[in-house]
């Protein structure tokens, strides 16, 4: 039995600092995926809200929320909740149903309007939530987790600042004719490393802003994409969405300690199995991949998942930087949309937004930015409390 | 001058000359954990293979590697209490202990990310994080360990 499913449409709402409700941002992205397929809202059977955690008992029913926005249809509804793989998990739950065959075409939103500054924990005196104790305890940041990873490349391979800084340099070259990016601008290498530092070694411009935004796809079943007359659609091979094995050895955001790894470390780390298995459910290689987005939450971050896709060696992704490699017309160009860099991190929207990408990549639709004959795009993200996803597609 | 003195957070670490961390101890597997749960909370193991249910307390190494480190030089959000105004920066450590945890902390007061390296060696000592009605309130932080002989020239 085949386990791929059609790509029908996509949308997405610019990213920007609207500041407007999440619900409006959703049902544009919604109304553009179902144009993009040319499938009425009436048909569809299954929707998929990606939570969101800040916006109130709306975001946290989204799938019901957006099925109301776009008027009842009578379609069957679920909400996922998985931190920066949401979209993924949305997705899954998506794929699931369909490849059951107990649904035919499935609309997956994410959305969200998010606060200035830093990612703050929820109010009150928390003192069993490892979330509120690394900020009480320890004054640990989001970007002080990504700066132990960046610093960690720094002493092991020789990584530096200035490597990082090209990473911003790509991305924003990258992101220059894309649409939907919130900062299309250049920079220089030399203006990402006279912003400010904000935990050494990762200076402002290394880490992605938050910003509001929204990601729909529509997923089908091959059958009925081929009832439908959509020709060669993008098909998903593949979503990971598995958990870390014990023990878990490379410290995660936000917890304050590793696992014990009394026996030494395990085979693979969390993000390395989190590509395995979407290689593995796919049978695909690494060395099949056209064209990779992935997490970006800094700079030096995109670096690692190169590496734990196995595009590279480990200890290797600055030869690919170096050498090109990474950029628009290289060997394996690396967030062709500009990534987090240019769009800032919209939790609930980010993983369906590299899905996004991806179908517009694959087919041939991405001005400007476009990876010439594309045939295998792979998604990479991790969030909080063991969540992390993977996605496969290929046409 | 402050009389009290107590942990931020009780039954993490000990305190004194040579304080340690305190993690809790699976009594089936030998699974450490750390942070401990709270006494009264369930501990079920982490171990996937192991049903244990029944843990203890078991202080961890004073001396371990540094696995990475960075600082803050922006002012964390609260619940972080700032205990200065201006803000100083402050380094934090993630540090492997030879047990095979890696637990993050802040670094002793005084010393910054030009005094640490991935691999060095640090040492637990505790200090005062902040203070409040009760007196300061003290945690756990990882302190570089000098060489002897960088020591002479300082």
């Amino acid at each position: 039995m085949s386990k791929q499913v059609a790509v029908a449409g996509v949308g997405m709402h610019p990213w920007g600092k609207g500041g407007r409700p999440f619900v409006e941002y959703g049902v544009h992205a919604a109304r553009a995926a179902l144009a993009d397929s040319g499938i009425a809202w009436r048909d569809v059977d299954f929707v998929v809200g990606g939570e969101t955690v800040r916006n109130g008992y709306a975001g946290y029913v989204a799938g019901s929320t957006f099925a109301s926005a776009l008027g009842w249809n009578g379609a069957r509804i679920a909400t996922s909740y998985a931190a920066c793989a949401t979209g993924a998990q949305a997705l899954d739950t998506a794929r699931a149903r369909i490849l059951a065959g107990l649904s035919e075409v499935a609309l997956v939103v994410g959305a969200d309007t998010t606060p200035k500054g830093f990612l703050a924990p929820n109010a009150g005196e928390r003192w069993t939530d490892p979330d509120w104790l690394r900020f009480r305890l320890l004054g640990m940041t989001n970007p002080a987790y990504f700066a132990l990873y960046a610093r960690r490349r720094m002493d092991l391979y020789g990584a530096t600042s200035e490597d990082f800084a090209q990473v911003k340099v790509k991305n924003a070259r990258h992101g220059l004719e894309n649409p939907y990016a919130r900062y299309r601008k250049e920079v220089a290498v030399a203006d990402v490393l006279g912003s400010a530092i904000v935990s050494d070694p990762l200076h402002l411009l290394d880490i992605c802003a938050t910003s509001d935004g929204a990601a729909a796809v529509v997923l089908t079943s091959l059958e009925y994409a081929q009832r439908a007359g959509i020709a060669d659609p993008v098909r998903v091979e593949a979503i990971s969405t598995v958990t870390p094995t014990f023990p878990n050895t490379v410290i995660d955001m936000p917890l304050l300690a590793t696992d014990h790894a009394a026996g030494g470390p395990p085979e693979r780390t969390f993000k390395e199995a989190l590509a395995l298995a979407a290689y593995e459910e796919a049978g695909i290689a690494p060395d099949d991949v056209d064209v990779a987005e992935v997490y970006d939450l800094s700079t030096a971050l995109e670096l690692d998942w190169i590496e734990d896709l196995g595009l590279c060696k480990r200890g290797e992704a600055e030869v690919l930087l170096r050498a090109g490699d990474t950029t628009l017309g290289g060997r394996i160009p690396v967030n062709p949309s500009g990534g987090l860099a240019c769009f800032g991190e919209a939790v609930p929207a980010q993983a369906l937004a590299q899905v996004c990408e991806l179908t517009w990549q694959l087919r041939g639709q991405a001005t400007g930015r476009q990876v010439e004959g594309a045939r295998v795009g792979i998604t990479a993200n991790q969030g909080l409390f063991g969540h992390g996803s993977s996605v496969l597609l290929a046409r | 001058m402050s009389t009290t003195s107590t942990p931020a957070v009780a039954g993490w670490f000990t305190t004194g000359d040579e304080p340690r961390l305190v993690a809790s101890r699976c009594t089936a597997c030998g699974t450490l954990v750390f942070p401990p749960p709270p006494p009264e909370a369930a501990s079920f193991c982490r171990n996937p293979d192991c049903d244990g249910e029944q843990h203890e307390p078991a202080e961890l190494s004073r001396l371990g590697r540094v696995w990475s480190y960075t600082d803050a030089q922006y002012q964390p959000p609260a619940p972080y209490v700032p205990t200065t105004d201006p803000f100083e920066p402050f380094a934090l450590a993630a540090v492997e202990l030879p047990e095979g945890l890696v637990v993050l902390g802040q670094v002793a007061a005084g010393y910054g990310v030009a005094d640490l390296a991935v691999g060095a060696e640090v040492e637990l000592v505790v200090e005062t994080l902040y203070e409040d009605e009760s007196g300061a309130r003290t945690t756990w932080r990882w302190k570089p360990v000098v060489e002897l002989g960088e020591e002479a020239d300082q």
